[in-house]
């Protein structure tokens, strides 16, 4: 019998776009007990479930979802952990509209399932409750591993491993673990507790997590490999990329990096309760269109700012970043200057203090298939602001390439890695995440460390390379 | 954690700490560095590896209280521990028989100067220093300095110990009498190090300086600790901190370090006045328990 289809999601509340401007905490609230289970019954519960090839993972999304509509939230989760170690961050950060809801079938004519909200909610319920006993106990090995950088990539390597009876121990430079999970996305998006929790889950599975470990510099990998049976690289991309145009180095022109690494990673929007400073700025301005910008932009004003600006070389449709998170954008007031870009920073007294920028029209469509910004000879114009916000990407830092001349590096800086193994060029070294893909996604980069904890539990059994 | 295993009180605003951090002693070279965190609330603070014992497995670090931060570590006592300490940060200076070498050091950067001086003397160089500070009371290591160099040379400002005149003084002085110095290390306040350069530049004695400029990982992940060569920017943390003085674009990087001087006023009030609160907490409590 044909099911009845509800064309629209069951709505989650979120924080008011005006009242959250002015704290940290989370903008949506998720989902109550009867609002997923609802949510969860518009799942056709197709036979060839679409959905599912569009998740990097493949979580079986109809499983759980008709688990959880029949309330039973821990089988639910349980489903998922099978394939995906961080549901309470993927259900909060993957580009659900492009990746499992993209190719929902509901999404041809109607709103497809929340899939993401869902995966949000059974691992929120499931933090509420306290962690699941694990069922499988490992089988000792007394093989060890060495996972370097403890981000997305490296906690799930690590989890894997841990589960298939490994030693494994991460290796951290900075004093927190959670990579761009902690340094990066914002509370605001991704709250700390609940990378604290998934990280004090990778610990009860007897991983220990060396911070302030600096590989390359403290230990390098052909050091490690003494020790260690094999390596897993997770070390991301973290090189921040400038634009090389006048003023750039002028004060209060910040890498998207060092912006957001001061407030969430040293919490400097508790100033001064916490001793690191970032600038506050009156009108601050943000240049780059992804992910990134939005979450620098969206900061600026929680920290204050009247008017935050983002200018980005393409138009709307191109924006890089999640619908959800351009949608909070605009609602909270932030405003787009599309088809703009940077050709110089003015400032006085070493503080910069305007944007001098050129307008564009989309030509041919790129390498990339999207239509190129062509500059409109002669368009100049100035945007005031007192903080720039650099945000165009990043790739790889060459700190590990560099202590180690047999590991092979493409010419952006990415490691260069077998796709369906992730063996380096490097015998005993692995690789997965943005390290080898420059910056991506947090579920392409435990996409991969899932394969790599597969290869490495191979190699490692039978010693062949 | 680590542990802080000595403590010396050089003056009142200048300080040594040996501490325990075996990792960064068994790595550390001559022009390398740490970040510090006292705390979960701290700031991660770039400073300088004075000295290493690999064997014992500890650096250490002299540091001056200019701000916030190394205000309240000089509050630390021995027994008491930092949060973090992370390195060997920084390319280790190249040391290698030069020849004839001058080492510059101005205020605390006898720090720093000394593990470089120390290497290029057992590494055969003929080391000259040139220590300056702002007065006898500030001085320290005078004994190693001499020790680690084969001529030493110290002014003070006030003229209270030593020469009476600024660091550039004597080291053009040499300069102009000995064609055949080789190389020079300049290493003190930004201000000191841009004046040295100006000083080397006419003779063409190629100088390097360590840029202390405003930092947050250390690890090139930023882009805050960058600095404007002839040949473009660098990142002082992981391109540094060494780099020829007379390349260095000095006006930026002296705007740059002025960049937070706002915010580091507001840190230190509100730490005062969050010190006096408690003090003041403390000193009823002991009164209360003097009474009870
Ligand atoms: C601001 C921002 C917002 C984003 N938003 C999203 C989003 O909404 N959705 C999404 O899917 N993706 C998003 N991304 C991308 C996503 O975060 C990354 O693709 C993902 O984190 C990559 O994971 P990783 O484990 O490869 O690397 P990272 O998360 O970068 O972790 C690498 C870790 O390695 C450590 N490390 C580096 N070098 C060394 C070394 N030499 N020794 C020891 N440790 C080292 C680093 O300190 C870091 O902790 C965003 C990225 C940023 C910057
Ligand atoms: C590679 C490196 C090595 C260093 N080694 C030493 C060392 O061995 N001993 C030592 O005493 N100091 C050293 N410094 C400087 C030290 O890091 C700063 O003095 C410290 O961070 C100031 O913190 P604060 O909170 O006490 O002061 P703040 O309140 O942050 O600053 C107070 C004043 O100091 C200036 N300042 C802030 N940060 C720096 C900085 N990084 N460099 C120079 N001036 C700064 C500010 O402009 C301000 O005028 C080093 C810096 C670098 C980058
Ligand atoms: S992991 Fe991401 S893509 Fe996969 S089902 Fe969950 S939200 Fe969708
Ligand atoms: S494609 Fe959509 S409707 Fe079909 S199983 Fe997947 S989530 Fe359910
Ligand atoms: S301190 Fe961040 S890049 Fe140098």
């Amino acid at each position: 019998m044909a099911k009845k289809i509800v064309p629209c999601k069951v709505p989650m509340t979120e924080q008011p776009a005006s009242e959250r401007i002015h704290n940290y905490q989370e903008v949506p609230h998720g989902y109550t007990d009867e609002q997923a289970m609802e949510e969860a019954l518009r799942c056709l519960q197709c036979a060839k479930p679409t959905c599912m090839d569009g998740c990097p993972v493949n979580v079986d999304i109809p499983g759980f979802l008709a688990l959880t509509a029949y309330g039973d939230f821990r089988g639910a989760i349980d489903l998922i952990k099978k394939t995906n170690s961080l549901p309470a961050v993927t259900g909060r950060v993957c580009p659900q509209e492009v990746q499992c809801e993209g190719v929902c079938v509901l999404n041809k004519k109607f709103e497809p399932v929340g899939i993401g909200r869902l995966e949000r909610f059974v691992a929120d319920w499931e933090g509420r409750q306290g962690m699941s006993v694990l069922s499988d106990t490992p089988r000792p090995t007394d093989k060890k591993v060495a996972v370097v950088g403890s981000g997305p990539a490296g906690l799930t390597a690590a989890a894997d491993l841990a589960r298939m009876g490994y030693q494994v121990e991460v290796f951290e430079a900075l004093h927190e673990p959670g990579g761009v999970l902690v340094y990066g996305i914002p509370e605001f998006r991704l709250p700390k507790d609940i990378v604290k929790r998934e990280v004090d889950y990778v610990r009860s599975l007897g991983v220990q997590i060396h911070m302030d470990f600096i590989v390359g510099s403290v230990a390098t990998l052909d050091e490690l490999l003494e020790k260690y049976d094999a390596i897993l690289l997770g070390t991301g991309a973290g090189l921040p990329w400038f634009m090389d145009l006048p003023g750039e180095n002028l004060g209060g022109v910040y890498s998207s990096n060092e912006y957001l690494t001061r407030v969430n990673l040293m919490k400097a929007y508790r100033y001064p309760e916490y001793d690191t400073p970032v600038s506050r700025g009156n009108r601050v301005l943000t240049i780059g269109g992804g992910n990134t910008a939005m979450d620098a932009a969206r900061t600026a004003l929680r920290l204050g700012a009247k008017e935050s600006i983002i200018v980005y070389r393409r138009s709307r449709a191109e924006l890089p970043a999640r619908a959800e998170e351009v949608h909070h954008a605009e609602e909270e007031g932030v405003q787009f200057n599309l088809l703009t870009t940077p050709v110089a920073f003015h400032g006085k007294d070493g503080r910069v203090t305007s944007l001098e920028c050129i307008k564009n029209e989309l030509g041919e469509p790129d390498a990339s298939g999207r239509r190129k910004p062509v500059p409109i000879e002669g368009s100049n114009f100035f945007i005031e602001a007192d903080v720039m916000i650099i945000a165009i990407g990043q790739s790889p830092s060459p700190l590990i390439a560099n202590t180690t001349p047999e590991l092979k590096t493409m010419k952006n800086g990415t490691v260069a890695a077998d796709m369906n193994t992730m063996k380096t060029s490097k015998k005993g070294v692995f690789a997965a995440g943005d390290i080898i893909t420059g910056g991506a996604t947090v579920i392409l980069a435990m996409g991969q460390a899932k394969i790599a904890a597969k290869t490495i539990d191979e190699y490692l059994k039978t010693g062949v390379w | 954690m680590y542990k802080i295993l000595r403590k010396e009180v050089f003056s009142e605003t200048v300080k040594l700490m040996v501490l325990e951090a075996p990792l960064v002693a068994h790595k550390a070279k001559p022009g390398q560095f740490v970040i510090v965190r006292i705390d979960e609330t701290g700031e991660r603070i770039p400073l300088t590896i004075a000295d290493f014992d690999a064997v014992a497995g500890t650096v250490t670090i002299i540091f001056q209280e200019v701000g916030k931060s190394t205000m309240q570590m000089g509050l630390l006592e021995e027994g008491d521990f930092f949060e973090n300490v992370v390195g060997p940060l920084g390319h280790p200076t190249e040391i290698k028989n030069y020849g004839k070498v001058i080492v510059v050091a101005g205020g605390v950067g006898i720090a720093p100067i000394f593990p470089i001086a120390r290497a290029l003397k057992q590494a055969g160089n003929h080391v000259t220093a040139i220590v300056g500070a702002r007065s006898h009371s500030l001085l320290f290591w005078e004994d190693r300095m001499r020790a680690a160099s084969d001529e030493l040379i110290i002014c003070t400002d006030d003229g209270s110990y030593g020469r009476k005149s600024l660091v550039t003084e004597p080291l053009r002085e040499i300069l102009e009498q000995n064609k055949d110095i080789a190389q020079v290390w300049a290493i003190g306040p930004s201000i000191m190090m841009k004046f040295a350069s100006a000083t080397t530049k006419p003779f063409n004695v190629p100088t390097l300086v360590s840029l202390n400029t405003i930092m947050v990982d250390g690890t090139g992940m930023c882009g805050g600790c960058r600095v404007v060569m002839d040949n473009g920017p660098k990142f002082v943390c992981v391109d540094g901190p060494e780099f020829d003085g007379h390349h260095v674009d000095w006006e930026l990087l002296l705007a740059r370090l002025k960049f937070f001087q706002s915010e580091e006023k507001q840190a230190i009030e509100h730490w005062k006045e969050h010190q006096c609160k408690t003090e003041a907490m403390l000193d009823a409590q002991t009164k209360a328990a003097q009474h009870g």
